[in-house]
């Protein structure tokens, strides 16, 4: 640690930190010690951890946009000018009004909520904004991220998550074994354990023999990541690892650089050196600040050179706190007893602790006291009697729980380990292995050669000093018989051994149901710490080993991932493509109002100056009905179909007749899905005498291009038939309107082909395909030809249709069009629960089958019509517009029989129409009904009737 | 993430290839009204190996028949589905 220095604040308030140091070293270094108040209970909590696992010291780190919530103060590195707050804290942490939760704790046991806030639904409006102020996690920021995010792939020989001295071992024995290597750590520096214990391997101390391991993994080609946290194990040894470029709340070092980065890291091989995570003691007041994990205590010692507490008591189960007590003392602090649970502590840890501080066997903290918030003394059994300790540290130490989240991810199994009340790594299912601590493994010397063979190096040794010796096996802490106070296992979750006891007698026995009744586990920590403790109470009282209690799933994130990660790039104008006309800029001249349809943006009309959307489309739609109009439709998706079997492969997918039309005709038709409804709607052109064109909607065409694919290639691929989609390839443009026929003629220098034939022509010059369709009602072409002559024909056909009296007309005014003659549109009548018969397209259908679909249809509850909802055409009677969505009752508050699908101004004629989808519809013309709008507050009186409002007889549609 | 080896492009992540569904639920459209019901809605749902079609989606487009063992994703084969233009 070198001599510089880093303002920050918090709560408002600066302090000065060394560089270095993680937010949590930083307040204790400055005296801060209560950072948080509890979930539940608002206690005043303290610093408890000094990595990942820290349950209770959350904060809000960074302004803005750029605020990070519940982000853990032990796994933020201070920077010059780093902003922190405290969360569930009002209205300040040192005295907190929800606090008072904690006096009344006895009434909010676990499953509170679920008692106490039943009713009707809006009832748990009302209590649900009561509860969400009272829970305990910071709140999203509402800016935007200003951030950038970034994904990269890595592909390796040797994936290694964890650069303590197992992981380490394991790089440098692959890179000698002249594998390609990447090693992972979560913090900042490599070395994990080595930096917290005074030892040396190779006649260097342990943090720059980590340094130095990392030069030499580097030089042999390995890539080193820190501050990367493998977040996932997946299928094909892929592992996920989020990688912090910038800490949380810093902007990053260039202004468009990432602040993350997720790899994907796709391994020949997996070593797991994930290490070991101490668990806390059960005990009275287990929570106050100043009760600390022993190895943080150390840890914050060694690394960040910052003594947590002047008088120190230390409670441990097993060997490695006494470690703690000779770091404590080493730096000056009073160790004022060592708590040994075990019955006769032996080993020369403990001698060496004899002579130096008052040990006593058979001791455990039973309760602590407060002066302020802070702890002031420690209440003790010793024995059979009781003994108290003043002191303002209380370092714990309950046995180590081996980090094994990627091993279970991974598929593997876990094993019980009695001695030290574990579950270490069993049988693996992808080519992982787990060392060091995380695999149980307690001694270094033993755990650097176990590394070094992993990663596939010869025969060496390390040499360690080590003159501490690491000790017995970690024992794990039993579970108090009596407990005083509140003993919490979760102390993110505010949940105590009197919860688990509470669950347990109200009849919840699969740990399953405990996690969730009193949502042991749930919090950002997901019980990296406490869960140990809470499953050896379960299985204390269900008379069994921890083994037959079970165990909950390990679910990927290993620690709270930013949601902008999972983005990366695909944010803003990445994310998602944005397809444009060919005629974008011909529209844009015309001064279209654009709208978006899926990625495509496309006029939706051409308001002139002073006229609001609404006037520009009603204007653009009678334009069509007097005169002529034109509009791009070149989104359409568009096949062509060829070869001996083209017309074989069309009547698969398409329920109508195709193979008996003749060369130069088209039809309309509509594709079904398997389960019998309409999936798309089109039409069909026999271009020539195995060449067909098949149209579908914009919508639906990636859609229909996987559905033929499909068709194609694995229902029929001894047809000989090939599918092309060539909706990229052309372009069109619908001309239509009673001039249509007269302003063809004329561009072509030929007849207009007759109403559903297909014709070639020339305009300007161009090659273009014309096919006779109408969707408007009115006499109408589709003129195709290739892309890149769109702007020229475009402006031919605008030069006519403008000459006639005519112009450009938009989505909308084809939206009145097709309302007005009773079309349905995919996505709004056609909304997948519709058969071609509910939308009087019935009597198409092919009777003898061979399309898909048409197997569905034959099941006996589409036999009859009856109690299906049909299409049909509402008049609006009351004179207003009718809200689209709106619910068809015969009064207001009823259970709907239909709903309002699409809605119109009439366009040949005043006052609002309509489509429905309706109960028995095709039985309730003349009816009148409702059309109520409940989130619009608008209710309409409407009569059901036909679908088509114009043109009954389609006259217009022919010359 | 899975890793498929598509005969096509070779090993791909599972990111570009789309599940379609079980061989025994593609239903040929000569089949009797009952039959293809059954196939497409009462499907079997095996503890181990299942043939499948997918979709390489996101590469060749190629449709592939998998088989792959369910519980442990484990994948035994792979052929390709459909017109094979190449040899």
């Amino acid at each position: 640690m070198n001599g510089e220095t880093v303002q920050f604040t918090f709560d408002g308030k600066r302090y000065t930190a060394r560089a270095g140091q993680t937010l949590a070293a930083a307040l204790l270094d400055n005296g801060v010690a209560v950072v948080a108040r509890s979930f539940k209970y608002h206690r005043p909590r303290g610093i408890m951890a000094a990595g990942v696992e820290e349950p209770s010291a959350l904060v809000t780190v960074g302004e803005g946009g750029r605020a990070e919530p519940n982000t853990r103060a032990t796994d933020v590195f201070v920077y010059q000018g780093l902003v922190a707050r405290s969360q569930n804290a009002w209205p300040s942490l040192a005295f907190d009004v929800g606090a008072v939760n904690g006096l009344v704790a006895r009434l909010i046991p676990s499953g509170f909520y679920y008692k106490t806030f039943f009713g009707p639904p809006k009832r748990w409006m009302v209590y649900e904004r009561f509860i969400r102020k009272a829970a305990g996690l910071g709140p999203a920021p509402q800016q935007a991220d200003p951030d950038a995010f970034d994904h990269r792939a890595a592909f390796c020989d040797l994936l290694v998550v964890g650069a303590g001295p197992a992981g380490l071992a394991a790089a440098l024995g692959a890179v000698q074994a002249r594998q390609r290597v990447v090693l992972v750590e979560q913090d900042r520096l490599a070395g994990g354990a080595l930096l917290r214990e005074d030892l040396r391997i190779d006649g260097a101390a342990g943090a720059e023999w980590a340094q130095d391991a990392v030069a030499r993994i580097v030089a042999g080609g390995g890539r080193v990541l820190l501050r990367a946290t493998a977040t996932g194990y997946w299928d094909g040894n892929l592992v996920s690892v989020v990688e912090r470029l910038a800490e949380p709340g810093q902007a990053p070092s260039r202004a468009d650089a990432p602040v993350q980065r997720l790899w994907k890291v796709r391994a020949g091989r997996v070593i797991l050196a994930t290490g070991a995570i101490e668990r806390p003691l059960a005990f009275g007041g287990n929570d106050r600040p100043g009760v600390m994990l022993a190895q943080a205590v150390r840890h914050y010692v060694r690394r960040h050179g910052v003594v947590p507490g002047r008088r120190a008591v230390v409670a441990t189960s097993n060997d490695d706190g006494y470690r703690t007590a000779f770091a404590l003392a080493d730096a000056g602090a009073q160790v004022v007893a060592v708590l040994d649970s075990r019955a006769a502590p032996a080993g020369p840890l403990a001698e060496q602790a004899r002579a130096r501080f008052a040990v006593l066997a058979d001791a455990r903290p039973i309760d602590t006291r407060v002066r302020g918030k802070r702890l002031c003394a420690v209440i003790a059994q010793v024995g059979g009697s009781e003994q108290r300790f003043a002191a303002d540290l209380l370092a714990m130490s309950g046995g180590f729980t081996p980090v094994a989240h990627l091993h279970k991810q991974a598929g593997g199994d876990l094993a019980w380990d009695a001695a030290t009340q574990a579950f270490v790594p069993g049988a693996a299912r992808q080519a992982q292995a787990s060392i060091g601590a995380a695999a149980g493994g307690h001694d270094l010397a033993a755990i650097l050669a176990q590394g070094w063979q992993a990663g596939g190096g010869d025969a060496r040794m390390f040499a360690v000093d080590d003159p501490l010796g690491m000790g017995t096996p970690a024992e794990a802490a039993t579970v108090p018989d009596t407990i005083r106070g509140k003993a919490f296992v979760d102390f993110q979750n505010d949940v105590s051994l009197g919860d688990i006891d509470l669950a347990w007698r109200e009849g919840y026995r699969s740990v399953e149901h405990l996690k969730r009744y009193t949502t042991l586990g749930m919090g950002t920590d997901q019980g990296k710490t406490g869960n140990m403790a809470a499953l050896g109470r379960l299985a204390q009282a269900q008379g069994v080993d921890i083994p037959q209690a079970g165990l909950t799933t390990f679910r990927p994130p290993y620690t709270p991932t930013t949601l902008g990660v999972f983005a990366g790039a695909a944010v803003r104008d990445h994310a998602g493509p944005v397809r444009k006309l060919r005629l974008h800029a011909e529209h844009d001249r015309q001064g279209a109002a654009w709208q978006p349809v899926g990625y495509w943006f496309r006029p939706r009309s051409y308001p002139q100056v002073g006229e609001s959307l609404g006037e520009a489309s009603l204007r653009e739609a009678r334009m069509v009905r007097q005169s002529a109009g034109i509009v791009d439709v070149s989104t359409l998706a568009t096949f062509e179909v060829a070869g001996p079997d083209a017309a074989a492969l069309l009547e698969m997918a398409c329920a109508t007749a195709i193979g008996r039309l003749a060369v130069g005709r088209g039809r309309y038709t509509v594709m079904l899905r398997e389960d019998g409804m309409v999936m798309d709607d089109g039409t069909a052109w026999r271009l020539d005498e195995q060449r067909y064109l098949l149209t579908s909607s914009t919508g639906g065409a990636d859609r229909m291009a996987q559905h033929l694919s499909w068709l194609r290639n694995v229902m029929a691929p001894q047809l000989k038939a090939s599918v092309v989609n060539v909706q990229e390839h052309y372009g069109a443009v619908a001309l239509a309107g009673p001039r249509a026929a007269a302003v063809l003629a004329g561009l072509t220098g030929a007849a207009a082909p007759a109403h559903m034939h297909c014709a070639q022509g020339q305009i300007a010059g161009i090659d273009v395909l014309l096919l006779a369709a109408s969707y408007s009602g009115e006499r109408a072409f589709e003129v195709y030809a290739p892309g890149h002559h769109m702007p020229a024909l475009w402006q031919a056909l605008h030069r006519a249709v403008v000459a006639a009296g005519g112009g450009a007309y938009g989505l909308d005014a084809m939206d009145h069009l097709r309302v007005e003659k009773g079309h349905v549109v995919i996505g709004a009548e056609v909304d997948g629960r519709v058969t071609a018969a509910d939308i009087g397209l019935g009597g198409m259908l092919r009777k003898q089958g061979g399309f898909v679909g048409w197997q569905a249809l034959q099941r006996p509850v589409l036999a009859t019509a009856a109690g299906r909802r049909h299409l049909v055409g509402l008049t609006v009677l009351d004179g207003q517009a009718l809200p689209e969505g709106a619910m068809l009752v015969l009064r207001e508050g009823e259970e709907p029989l239909g709903h309002v699908t699409t809605a119109a101004p009439r366009v040949a004629g005043e006052g609002w129409i309509g489509l429905a989808l309706l109960t028995d519809g095709a039985s309730r013309h003349g009816q009148e009904l409702l059309a109520w709008s409940a989130t619009r507050g608008a209710t309409v009186r409407v009569r059901v009737g036909d679908p088509v409002f114009y043109d009954r007889q389609g006259a217009r549609y022919r010359d | 993430m899975m890793l498929i080896h598509c005969p096509h492009c070779g090993p791909r992540a599972q990111e570009e290839f789309t599940y379609e569904r079980t061989r025994d639920s593609v239903v040929q459209l000569d089949q009797a009204p009952d039959v293809a019901m059954a196939a497409l809605y009462s499907r079997t749902n095996p503890r181990g190996e299942e043939n499948e079609i997918w979709r390489h989606t996101l590469g060749c487009r190629g449709w592939l028949e998998l088989r792959r063992d369910r519980m442990s994703h484990a994948i035994v084969a792979v052929r390709p589905l459909g017109v094979q233009v190449l040899p």
